[in-house]
């Protein structure tokens, strides 16, 4: 059997290390956005890296029942859509009110 | 004599020059079995012969859809004329044929202005994502028995993400042109198409059920083993699929992303030269790729009853998708543009609601099919008969119910309704003649 | 442990794209183009699905979220117009960062120290039919919850974005 040119191997540390960076970028994004609209989108960006760190286990450990880690996805998939049109459409009620959705100056109830 | 004379045509041999052979175009198998025999004599590893046959079934693909996209514009034009009692383009080669030349090479001579204030990179990357959903489309749909290029196990799942992408790229469009009319026709197409997106998926639902699977190719094999079309069994689901899909097309009957008589172009206004050529051949490809969704999923593709052993399967799936695509051009050359609002109303109260009383029928029947365990040849008809009599139930009772009232004079819409304007006068054309042409 | 080369190399192209679009929504200061950069993830993240053997939910992801939840924002986005004024970070962006930091080292240093079960499975052959199937069987009750999630998600949206004052009807046939 002849040595192949090119062997590489994908583990699972790898692909969790990925949905890690995905999370931790998500995480800034989520705090540091002054809109509402991005807060939001760094909450999808780590719904999103779960979903990777959901399927890499359901890819690779052992289990009795492997396909668990998908339909979790799917669940989280279908919880991030309602999550969204509530959050949006929460953003587009207070732009209405406030004329701002700037999440620093909606601060009615601090004092 | 013309009997005798067709037995002196020695068949049987000439079906044995092709049988086995790599130009037996009957099928594409052979060929490919043959790439596949090469490819491993010469050493070449598995997966590079993999990604090889990929790129040779794409690149099959890509050269269809370009060659689609020249002549349907000849297409096109000519049978809209013919609907609209005009020639069509006719002087340029025989009937015209060469006219997308001369149309091609004058776009592409044509400079391509970007206004300044333009972000460069979404402007110029809008018509590109604009065509790649229709082309993609093309990899599950299959060709023939053995030719289809991913027989993907979630292939009816996927050709809506490919289409649902497409909004985004008219969003890119609209807004990248830094021009009011563009950012109206991507507001108006976004609006639409997230409308229109619930009774295809819904109307879809229903042929999944019956077929069992997602794969296309899994979808005409049930019509084969059947016996019958799914657009006889689903007449329903067609109708809702076409007229939502032609919505999403942006064809005449919807095209209020373009509208050219209200907003100048819609999102296309400040394109120019090829990069306007390239959503003008996007519109077509789109119109072929959505014709050969339903001739797959609605008119069982390269399956024709018993019509398929005789003539190549890709040739039958390509007189479908010629079928279906005249009704396209049908609806765009003999409807009139609806207002934004009716369309909306169109798809929330009239699909929609059908959708989903059609998604609780069929699966009463598939139900009724397995669990009775009586035969395909007994419940087929009996379904034929109860979903064609539903659709047609329907149709009839929401046109009886729900429709508009016809308005013979009808009365302008009014934001201030307190302010008293004189309304017209309420008398036919033949009173008016009649009063000496005096209101 | 998936060892083919043409998978890897689509799993380290995918995985590039998707935290580089991820940055560039950080980065990037106009909604808008946010909007466009989290939708390029997202699709970004259906390709690393595929690549984990997860057809189905790749294909739902594009689906949802490509096709729904980005376009769902653009609207927000054009909906609030005067929002894009005052984008710059807020106050919190130098501990989000160490946060974020501090996060990614925590996590990569669990992964690594773990050992994990590894299974050597091999990829999952077509997971809708057996989705479906967990969907109906096992989780039925969740999957009515989330049915019943989304119902209430829509009917809130419609409730928070109604105008307050309802225009007058226009009379019909006057």
């Amino acid at each position: 059997m002849t040595t192949p040119l090119l062997a590489l191997t994908l583990h699972l540390e790898d692909v969790l290390v990925v949905g890690a960076a995905l999370f931790a970028i998500g995480l800034y994004v989520a705090l540091s956005k002054r809109n509402a609209i991005g807060v939001l989108m760094g909450v999808e960006l780590m719904l999103n890296a779960v979903n990777v760190t959901l399927l890499a286990f359901s890819r690779f450990i052992e289990s009795e029942q492997p396909l668990d880690g998908q339909v979790f996805a799917v669940f989280v998939i279908t919880v991030a859509a309602a999550e969204a049109a509530v959050a949006l459409a929460l953003a587009v009620a207070i732009y209405k009110h406030r004329e701002t959705v700037n999440i620093d100056e909606i601060d009615l109830l601090r004092w | 004599m013309t009997l005798n004379a067709l037995r002196l045509i020695p068949m049987r041999s000439l079906l044995d020059l092709i049988t086995g052979y790599w130009w037996d175009l009957r099928d594409f198998s052979n060929l490919t079995r043959m790439i596949y025999k090469h490819l491993e004599d010469w050493g070449f590893p598995d997966w590079s012969i993999y990604v090889i046959s990929g790129l040779i079934g794409t690149l099959g693909i890509i050269a269809f859809i370009g060659g689609v996209a020249v002549i349907n514009i000849w297409v096109e034009r000519r049978v809209v004329g013919r609907m609209q009692s005009r020639l069509g383009p006719n002087r340029l080669g025989p009937f015209g044929l060469l006219q997308p030349v001369a149309d091609a090479i004058k776009l592409m001579q044509k400079e391509v202005l970007q206004p300044a204030s333009a972000p460069g990179l979404i402007y110029t990357l809008a018509p590109i994502a604009f065509t790649v959903p229709g082309i993609a489309v093309f990899a599950v749909v299959p060709w023939g028995r053995h030719a289809v290029l991913a027989s993907l196990d979630v292939g009816l799942l996927y050709i809506l993400g490919m289409s649902s992408l497409a909004v985004l790229s008219v969003f890119m469009a609209g807004y990248s042109s830094n021009n009011k009319y563009s950012l109206f026709g991507a507001m108006r197409v976004i609006a639409m198409l997230v409308s229109y997106e619930i009774p295809i998926v819904a109307g879809l639902l229903g042929v999944v059920l019956f077929a069992g699977t997602m794969d296309l190719q899994g979808i005409v094999l049930f019509q084969e083993e059947n016996w019958a079309f799914m657009v006889m069994l689903q007449p329903l689901a067609f109708l809702i699929y076409f007229f939502a899909i032609s919505a999403e097309l942006n064809r005449t009957p919807a095209d209020i992303a373009e509208a050219e008589s209200e907003i100048v172009g819609g999102y296309h206004t400040e394109y120019s030269g090829m990069k306007f050529g390239l959503f003008y051949a996007a519109e077509l490809i789109n119109a072929v790729s959505v014709s050969a969704i339903i001739a797959t999923l609605f008119l069982g593709g390269w399956w024709a009853y018993k019509l398929d052993e005789l003539v190549p399967g890709w040739m039958i799936f390509i007189g479908k998708v010629y079928g279906v695509y005249f009704l396209f051009v049908w609806t765009r050359g003999t409807l009139p543009r609806f207002r934004i609002d009716q369309l909306l109303a169109f798809a929330w109260k009239w699909l929609t609601p059908m959708a989903i009383i059609n998604v609780v029928v069929v699966a009463a029947e598939v139900l009724a099919w397995e669990e009775s365990g009586w035969s395909a040849g007994f419940w087929i008809p009996v379904f034929i008969a109860v979903n064609g009599a539903l659709t047609g139930a329907l149709i009839f009772g929401f046109v009886k119910f729900f429709a508009p009232k016809f308005q013979r004079f009808p009365t302008r819409p009014r934001f201030y309704p307190d302010i008293d304007v004189p309304s017209l006068p309420a008398v036919t054309g033949a009173e008016f003649m009649a009063k000496g042409g005096q209101a | 442990m998936i060892a083919d080369n043409g998978i890897v190399i689509a799993f380290w192209l995918l995985a590039a794209t998707t935290i580089g679009c991820a940055l560039m929504v950080a980065a990037v200061r106009e909604l808008v183009q946010a909007v466009l950069f989290l939708a390029l993830t997202f699709v970004g993240a259906a390709g690393m699905y595929i690549v984990l053997s997860a057809d189905f939910v790749a294909v739902v992801q594009v689906l949802i979220y490509a096709g729904a939840v980005s376009v769902l924002m653009t609207f927000a986005v054009m909906l609030t117009p005067a929002a894009d004024r005052r984008n710059s970070e807020t106050v919190f962006q130098v501990p989000a960062l160490i946060l974020a930091g501090l996060v990614l080292a925590i996590v990569v240093f669990v992964t690594l120290d773990t050992d994990w079960a590894i299974s050597d499975r091999g990829a999952f052959s077509a997971t809708a039919a057996s989705l479906g199937e967990a969907f109906l069987k096992p989780y039925v009750v969740p999957f009515e919850v989330a049915s019943v999630l989304l119902m209430v998600a829509m009917i809130g949206a419609i409730v928070l974005t109604q105008e307050d004052e309802v225009p007058p009807r226009r009379q019909e046939g006057e």
